[in-house]
């Protein structure tokens, strides 16, 4: 991770707009993102937002307290740099016969990425891990033509026991 | 018993003490208006000319009582124009509720006619918005809505509510007791950490803004003054949360701020700021604003807390308990030298900011009004010259008694706003200062005054031009006056009269005074039109991003 992102859990309700909401605010306060997943948590009417953004002390503040201002926020929290398990997904298809595809296998073994789907002209990969290891595969890749590509965006939880959960009072 | 979702929602304003709406009717709110048709004897809605009116009147209204305002309108244009009102609310924090009809959940999407996605145009103006396409939410939503508006930093909330939702039945169950508002636990240490700077300075300053009004909190504001033996400035939004005359009030401070204040407010070391925002109009240079000084800043929005100027201490919650609080944990000291100092700053007046008293100007006009207004009236402004000159010369001595578009600066806010405010403070003498380009925006509402026969002194500051644009055109575009030359030929004496109000001319001091009699003696609305020069600036100035070196005395 670069020095100035940091990344951002929050529990929002499940309702519709809610992603409207937070990512228009970063828009409106002039706040950089870098990338945002979201998904429904184990209570059905929380989701949960991971966002990764850029920004110094004053900016990472401000995003904090501009975001727990919204109603349909429920808690906004700084994932540590250390002890958080991070996570991305990425798709990454090739265009290429199989006489070209010497090394490909190598690299997929080596990065523990998987093979999703293989055509005589194409070969569909998958990835999950930490971004820098997505880049990497991804930079690997490059010299095979990267005929398609797609990523999930980083989504993070803390290790051991200490959860995320909204607050009682609001 | 099962009841409509159009007789739920004046239930609900009923529960909440709501006896005035304003609004607009339309095709996607007939339901409604036929249930406050029915209602009619408990609440009253007034009908504006435009709902933009009409949400400057639902804000205005919400500031001078302190209750939330309600705006009703229907839906595409009718909402729509609510728009800028809502920001005006918004960005002054004022407490409102507007309500919109939309189309019938199975036409939305569809582009239907008057259709229009108003919670997505609203929602990074509103505290928070809802579309309630379940009637079975529509009592919890009206009364969280109710709630958001009011509690911590005030502010509006949009309520849409499409036509078949306003149809369908429901149950109507009373509400259960309120919840209890948020409260906000500041440590002992940020308390400590306050009083130990207070008590280490030389050179307090207090500077407070719209929070302490919308708090009620000025007689902690002073008991705090008091202890400390600090004077006060204001930010134009704090103006009336001290009385004029206080002998520690140095009135407002920013870019068109008294000259003393200003000056005293460089000289201090520590500068005590309650319920303000340090906007850019209010603060000029933000480094040079607080060098040598350190900030405690009190305030209920923890998001406000160095935004604009980096606090050294911050105190969050309600600007009220939060300096009752404080004063009770200060001991009590005396600063006999920056008393002095103080003293000397604000009697050394320079001269070059003095106005020919024997003339008609912005000073002596506005003076005049003051003398003759009762002391109960409000004061409303639109935007402009003759907003900054009212800031500076009208001395007012209540609460909630100067209402004002702050932060959005909106020219045509001041009709409504009058309208709001008369209703607001049982249909008392009410002020508007206006100019001829804010009045020419949203003087359609003079007609609402005129049907409710509401006592509203209007005093239209007349300078043919757009003054305060023309000013920064004089001062730093090289007197190149692109577009702000107005060659309107409005009569305003028969337009209003047109519209069925009294209007007037005048052109000297002499023709003002009996004008002025006659126009508080008058039951309805009342114009007078008063010549002003169009070279006439607002002073002192401290340009944007400028200091109070930079002030400008003469120009």
């Amino acid at each position: 991770m670069n020095s100035d992102e940091f990344i951002l859990s929050i529990l929002v309700n499940n309702e519709a707009g809610v992603l409207t909401r937070v990512s228009s605010l970063f828009s409106r306060r002039a706040f950089n993102i870098d990338s945002l997943s979201v998904g429904v948590t184990d209570d059905p009417k929380i989701s949960r937002i991971t966002i990764v953004a850029r920004g110094d002390d004053y900016v990472k503040n401000q995003i904090i307290l501009q975001l727990e201002k919204l109603h349909d926020v429920k808690k906004v929290e700084l994932m540590p740099q250390t002890g958080t398990v991070m996570r991305e997904l990425v798709l990454i298809k090739l265009n290429i016969s199989q006489e070209s595809r010497v090394g490909l296998m190598e690299a997929v073994s080596v990065f523990r990425a998987k093979v999703v789907d293989l055509t005589n002209d194409s070969v569909t990969l998958e990835i999950t891990g930490e971004r820098s290891k997505c880049n990497a595969f991804v930079e690997y890749l490059r010299a095979f033509g990267i005929a398609e590509l797609c990523r999930t965006g980083l989504t993070a939880i803390t290790r051991g026991p200490k959860t995320l959960k909204p607050d009682e009072s609001v | 018993m099962k009841i409509k979702g159009a007789e739920l929602i004046i239930r609900i304003l009923l529960e909440k003490g709501v006896d005035t709406v304003f609004g607009y009717p339309g095709g996607a709110v007939l339901n409604i208006y036929d249930e406050l048709y029915k209602a009619s004897d408990r609440i009253k809605h007034y009908t504006t000319c435009h709902e933009q009116g009409a949400s400057h009147a639902a804000d205005a209204y919400a500031r001078v009582t302190g209750k939330v305002g309600v705006v009703l309108a229907t839906s595409g244009p009718g909402a729509t124009n609510l728009v800028t009102g809502i920001a005006n609310a918004y960005l002054d924090s004022s407490p409102i509720v507007a309500i919109t009809g939309n189309v019938a959940c199975p036409a939305i999407g569809k582009d239907s006619f008057q259709e229009v996605d108003i919670t997505g145009v609203t929602m990074p103006i509103t505290k928070h918005n809802y579309i309630v396409k379940d009637v079975n939410r529509l009592a919890s939503v009206l009364r969280e809505a109710f709630e958001i508006a009011a509690s911590g930093r005030p502010g509006p909330v949009l309520v849409d509510i499409p036509k078949d939702v306003q149809q369908a039945e429901c149950e109507y169950e009373p509400a259960e007791d309120a919840v209890e508002p948020q409260q906000y636990r500041n440590g002992k240490e940020a308390f400590a950490q306050a009083v130990k700077l207070i008590s280490e300075c030389k050179r307090p300053f207090i500077y407070t803004g719209g929070g302490t009004v919308s708090s009620n909190a000025s007689k902690e504001l002073l008991a705090l003054a008091e202890k400390i033996d600090s004077p006060i400035g204001s930010s134009m939004m704090g103006l009336s949360a001290v009385s004029h005359d206080h002998p520690r009030f140095l009135g407002m401070t920013g870019m068109h701020g008294k000259l003393a204040a200003s000056r005293v407010l460089s000289e201090a070391d520590l500068l005590i700021a309650i319920g303000t925002r340090f906007s850019d109009r209010a603060t000029g240079n933000k480094v040079e604003y607080i060098k040598g000084k350190k900030v405690i800043h009190i305030d209920i929005d923890p998001s406000e807390i160095s935004k604009n100027i980096p606090a050294f201490v911050s105190l969050i919650g309600d600007v009220k308990s939060v300096l009752k609080k404080l004063v009770n944990e200060l001991p009590p000291c005396d600063r006999k030298d920056w008393h002095q100092e103080v003293e000397n700053i604000r009697n050394s007046s320079d001269r070059r900011l003095e106005k020919p008293k024997d003339e008609l100007n912005p000073q002596t006009l506005i003076q005049a009004v003051n003398r003759h207004a009762p002391k109960d009236s409000v004061v409303c402004t639109d935007v402009g010259q003759h907003q900054m000159w009212t800031a500076q010369y009208y001395e007012f001595s209540k609460p909630r008694s100067f209402v004002t578009s702050g932060g959005l600066g909106t020219m045509g806010f001041g009709m409504g706003a009058a309208i709001g405010s008369c209703l607001g403070n049982n249909r008392k003498k009410t002020i508007l200062f206006t100019s001829d380009g804010s009045f020419h925006m949203n003087m359609n509402e003079m007609v609402t005054a005129v049907s409710h026969q509401l006592p509203l002194v209007v005093v239209l500051l007349n300078n043919n031009t757009l003054g305060m644009v023309r000013q920064w055109q004089t001062l730093f575009f090289g007197c190149r006056y692109s577009n702000t030359s107005l060659e309107r030929r409005t009569d305003y004496v028969k337009l209003v009269e047109a519209f069925g109000a009294t209007g007037m001319r005048v052109s000297t001091l002499e023709e003002l005074e009996p004008a002025l009699e006659k126009a508080f003696a008058a039951k309805g609305p009342v114009l007078i039109e008063a010549a002003i020069d169009q070279d006439e600036k607002v002073l002192p100035m401290i340009p944007p991003d400028g200091t109070i070196k930079d002030i400008i005395l003469k120009a």
